[in-house]
């Protein structure tokens, strides 16, 4: 294992002080726990949104919080859930009186730990409500969920959402249009080399020099299928058909083409020209584009390519201010 | 039979000692179908459940079921840490306000904690997960006759046919056929906290 780390086991309250001295005026870090918030948290009046989960995703989630957006995000251990306790803490700091809304990624681990944080907030009358998101298309189940996982859509749920809470809107109507994204959203990914998680030292999974892997989940999990390595072109192919088979696409879409971590900018715009021209064939037109890291896998190398279908309020939405640190509009 | 507040809080230290006794027992169940870190995760938590809860004079069992919930809750992480606290703090909300446990009030907070673990891990019996332990504890004590050695003679043999289910929730569902025969970490888990309380059982028999 080859990283630039301090300790396997201090990773993640590093990181947690790093990203603070990032952004001072931005975020703080809510005492004794790995929650961190918007600096002005708890607004008044507005619905606090929080998500989470296992570190090693980033800029996901912490990259998110901000004006538009996230209101705090719970950093787990690597890859692993943050515990209900942590949750909870964030709950409480975001709640400006309105209610918490939670986005979850669809993992065993995160459904259980959030839904507990939610029924605590509850017993202390804060009102909660929640979104989980499975945008992947590529498994149903997984070694780390029951039915589809969560991967880079859950990043078009925190824009549309907090842009929504923003707006003033109630809780109930923050929950309407996070489910309205869930529904509209799709992604699928790859991976070319596996990652390492700190504390285990070793790569989780192997994969040859020339060979890859299509549907893989961003810890790793088993994807759909193995095999040599193939251009550019096939790949952004095979990844899009499949989104585009799962649901009918039309009209106008955002297309987010995310690197895991090792991927070069470079050959994510060879990707994303792809995906342009194949949604050019079929008559749809693309709104926006997003080309980047959103949600990484720790150094793995591979990507996903995402697609949202627009309608106007969506589209207001995805175009409303956010000054968060990995998504300004 | 009665069990007040030290019956509770000796459950959990026994309990504590047979996980540490097993801890490598259990991450080596849960190595081949989940990340290998049950036995340690457990270990950590329960050691900090009994560090707490004797740190504490508790006026009745409920509040030591509390505490021993929430720290299970904040200390044990993956889903282990939700279901096992879950249990422990649906349990503790049943016999609240009761200082000691008979067995119509502990049989009432054995069954609130196995509705709280369906609840949590959306989960049935017969799925390969702790619930195949928790149900059958929870119909035996509902008979309303119980024995320690009646009790170790249930776990145990709901151990064994759990084994040889195939899982269908959880981690494990992943591997689906492969997944019987092989023990399910939760399960085992289970098993241990049984026969703990089995053990203070039988100190008043």
């Amino acid at each position: 294992m080859k990283k630039i780390i301090n300790n396997p086991n201090q990773v993640l309250q590093d990181m947690v002080d790093g990203l603070i001295a990032a952004n001072p005026q931005r975020l703080k870090k809510i005492p004794e726990t790995f929650v961190i918030a918007r600096a002005d948290a708890p607004v008044q009046g507005k619905v606090g949104l929080v998500s989470g989960g296992g570190s090693g995703h980033e800029p996901a989630h912490a990259g998110y919080i901000g004006k538009g957006m996230l209101d705090a995000a719970v950093c787990g251990e690597v890859f692993t859930s943050p515990t209900p306790d942590q949750v909870y803490e964030a709950i409480k700091a975001v709640d400006g009186g309105a209610g918490v809304f939670l986005v979850i990624k669809n993992y065993t681990g995160d459904v259980m730990n959030f839904e507990m944080a939610a029924e605590l907030a509850e017993a202390e009358g804060i009102q909660v409500e929640k979104v989980i998101v499975n945008d992947d298309v590529a498994v149903e189940d997984s070694s780390f969920t029951t039915g589809r996982r969560g991967i880079a859509g859950t990043v078009f749920v925190h824009k549309i959402a907090g842009a929504m809470a923003d707006k003033g809107a109630s809780l109930e109507d923050v929950k309407a249009v996070a489910e309205k994204v869930v529904a509209n959203v799709r992604s699928m990914g790859m991976a070319l080399t596996p990652c390492t998680v700190p504390a285990a030292g070793n790569p989780s999974f192997e994969l040859a020099e020339d060979e890859m892997e299509i549907g893989i989940g961003i810890h790793g999990e088993p994807g759909i299928d193995r095999g040599t390595i193939a251009t550019a072109d096939e790949i952004a192919t095979t990844l899009t058909e499949k989104v585009l088979e799962d649901r009918e696409f039309s009209g106008e879409v955002a297309v987010l083409v995310n690197g895991l971590g090792a991927t070069p900018e470079m050959e994510l715009y060879i990707m994303n020209k792809k995906v342009h021209d194949i949604l050019a064939d079929r008559g749809i037109n693309v709104y926006k584009t997003f080309v980047g890291e959103y949600m990484t896998s720790l150094e793995m190398a591979g990507c996903s390519v995402t697609l949202l279908q627009l309608d106007d309020e969506l589209k207001e939405l995805l175009d409303a201010e956010s000054t968060a640190p990995a998504f300004r509009m | 039979m009665e069990l007040g507040v030290l019956d509770i809080v000796k459950w959990f230290e026994l309990s504590n000692e047979k996980i540490q006794q097993n801890k490598d027992y259990l991450t080596s169940l849960d190595r081949p179908i989940g990340d290998g870190d049950h036995g340690i995760n457990m270990a950590r938590g329960y050691q900090e459940t009994v560090n707490k809860i004797n740190t504490v004079d508790y006026a009745e069992p409920s509040a030591v079921l509390k505490d021993a919930a929430m720290v299970l809750l904040s200390k044990v992480g993956g889903a282990s840490g939700p279901l096992y606290g879950t249990a422990f703090l649906k349990m503790s909300v049943a016999v609240k306000g009761m200082v000691v446990l008979n067995l119509r009030t502990l049989t009432g907070g054995l069954a609130a904690a196995l509705a709280g673990i369906k609840q949590r891990g959306k989960s049935e019996l017969g799925e390969k997960t702790m619930i195949d332990i928790w149900g059958p504890v929870v119909d035996y004590f509902t008979k309303g006759e119980i024995s320690s050695a009646g009790l170790m003679e249930i776990v145990s043999s709901a151990l064994e046919t759990s084994k040889e289910t195939m899982a269908t929730k959880g981690r494990a569902a992943y591997f689906k056929e492969k997944s019987i025969g092989h023990l399910d970490p939760g399960s085992a888990s289970s098993f241990y906290i049984f026969e703990a309380l089995a053990e203070v059982i039988k100190e008043k028999e």
